[in-house]
């Protein structure tokens, strides 16, 4: 045990000066990317979940609200429609007093210029032949599908989302690549300390220790340096987005990623490298045998 | 300790380094290997870590088929055996003494002992005042004597040596040979190959002359 500690303690200390500064560097700036990438969309999913995207139509009636209760029912009993919920204009106004910056607004109108409206939930997709039809019926003035655009941008949201798992995937490979790179040199350099080591009895796990580590150690780093750079690029942005988000009376940031996150990304940059070291030394060091 | 049986070598291109080779050597032995350049010399002590297989016939080394050994079981092997080249191999991005350390950096040893063991073998060979040099420092002779402790700090039972005189000056040279008869004398086998016949008969040692990658 003391034995295997020490071996591991030796490739360990063999390891540390090989990890190329540059090289973690690279891979800093290329991790970025996709890591801000994320902490920039789960800071805009977190404010987008709170929108509505359920499919809803709202139908605005007209003046007589003798007709609301039929209509109400007539509602219910369409197999497309879920829930309905009566709106009256009296609340309609409070609602829109209570929406920041137009209570003055609202003071202002003097009489309440909103309709009655009905908000209604449907229970499939297709919203579009929802709202043309209920249009067509008596004492409805007008019919809005606002939930489309907070739909619209949930797949949206899906489709940056796959975007950036791509970025993350190909820079991936990139940081795998790199590595590879790295201990192909290593291995070259040390050509003659391989050949010596072979000859004086190390087993092959002696030999490839140090160079896993020295992969392990570089994708860590560079895992640690993009982190970093997040952090850094967050807090720059950050201090425009306040003054922007202040001015709709918002108390939106963009959010670091959290713990969890933070680690379970280090932890696959390291394995990332530790791959990278893999192949590596898989491929170069069969080639260097003593003659 | 170490026999040879009908082996043959051939390498790649057809060249036949080795024919019908078969001789033993017995534990405590000190043999010296003789022959001109190209005589196979040197393939006959490459195949005793393996580092070389043989064609045909069997390399017995402390009872282990080599020839038949696979890859894995090779590093420890070659363990048991000190290898001293003519062209040394010492690493030149370190001390001398880290040199000697090498070989100990997967023995048991606490590191306290390996450098214990290492003093030790840079004191046979007397070297102990230089462990803090760096080997591009030394003169040809104590490049070969620092190559010679590293060979031995594990206490090999087997130390095989190829032309380790062979750059050397007579002086130098027979320092060298003395310093293995010493190592020979406390009980280590050992075989070295050497083309300068004249150094060694004055040992009255066993001498195993080939020619043309035969035994004479």
């Amino acid at each position: 045990m003391r034995a295997w500690l020490r071996q591991h303690r030796h490739a360990f200390t063999r390891a540390l000066p090989r990890i190329g500064l540059l090289n973690a560097v690279v891979i800093g700036i290329a991790l970025a990317l996709p890591a801000g990438g994320y902490a920039l969309l789960e800071s805009v999913r977190a404010v987008a979940g709170r929108l509505a995207v359920e499919p809803q139509v709202a139908v605005f009636l007209d003046a007589k609200r003798a007709n609301a209760d039929a209509l109400g029912a007539t509602l219910r009993r369409d197999p497309r429609v879920a829930r309905v919920r009566f709106v009256p204009r009296e609340q309609a106004l409070k609602e829109l007093a209570a929406v920041q910056g137009m209570s003055e607004l609202v003071a202002a109108l003097g009489r309440n210029p909103l309709p009655d409206a009905f908000v209604v939930t449907a229970s499939e997709e297709n919203l579009e032949a929802l709202a043309a039809d209920l249009a067509k019926l008596p004492g409805v003035a007008q019919v809005q599908a606002d939930a489309l655009w907070a739909r619209r941008l949930a797949s949206l949201a899906r489709l940056a989302r796959t975007a950036l798992w791509l970025l993350a995937g190909v820079l991936g490979a990139a940081l795998i690549a790199v590595t590879f790179n790295t201990i192909r040199l290593q291995i070259l350099t040390q050509r003659e300390e391989i050949e010596v080591s072979k000859l004086i009895g190390a087993t092959d796990a002696f030999i490839r220790r140090p160079f896993y580590y020295a992969g392990l150690l570089q994708g860590l780093t560079g895992g640690a340096l993009a982190l970093l750079i997040v952090s850094a690029s967050l807090a720059l942005l950050n201090r425009e987005v306040r003054l922007l988000a202040e001015s709709y009376g918002s108390d939106f940031r963009f959010a670091f990623p959290g713990g969890a996150d933070s680690l379970a990304f280090l932890v696959l940059a390291g394995l990332l490298g530790w791959l990278g070291a893999h192949l590596s030394v898989s491929r170069h060091l069969r080639e260097i045998e003593p003659t | 300790m170490v026999s040879f049986s009908a082996v043959a070598k051939r390498y790649r291109g057809g060249e036949e380094a080795l024919k019908e080779v078969s001789f033993s050597v017995e534990p405590g032995e000190l043999v010296f290997i003789t022959g001109r350049s190209g005589a196979g010399k040197s393939t006959l002590l490459k195949l005793i870590p393996a580092i070389e297989r043989p064609s045909s016939g069997a390399v017995i080394v402390n009872g282990q088929n080599v020839g038949a050994l696979k890859s894995s079981a090779i590093p420890y092997l070659r363990r048991n055996l000190g290898l001293v080249f003519q062209d040394q191999k010492l690493l030149y991005d370190r001390s001398v003494f880290d040199n000697v350390m090498l070989p100990l950096a997967f023995s048991t040893h606490s590191t306290k002992e390996a450098a214990r063991r290492a003093r030790a073998a840079l004191d046979k060979v007397g070297l102990l005042m230089r462990e803090k040099s760096n080997p591009i420092q030394l003169s040809g002779g104590e490049q070969q004597r620092l190559a010679i402790a590293r060979a031995v700090v594990n206490r090999p039972s087997i130390v095989l040596a190829d032309e380790p005189t062979a750059n050397l000056d007579a002086e130098s040279a027979r320092r060298i040979v003395d310093i293995f008869g010493e190592f020979n004398q406390v009980g280590v086998t050992i075989l070295i190959a050497t083309h300068d016949q004249g150094l060694v008969t004055q040992y009255g040692k066993r001498l195993l002359h080939l020619e043309g990658g035969r035994v004479q």
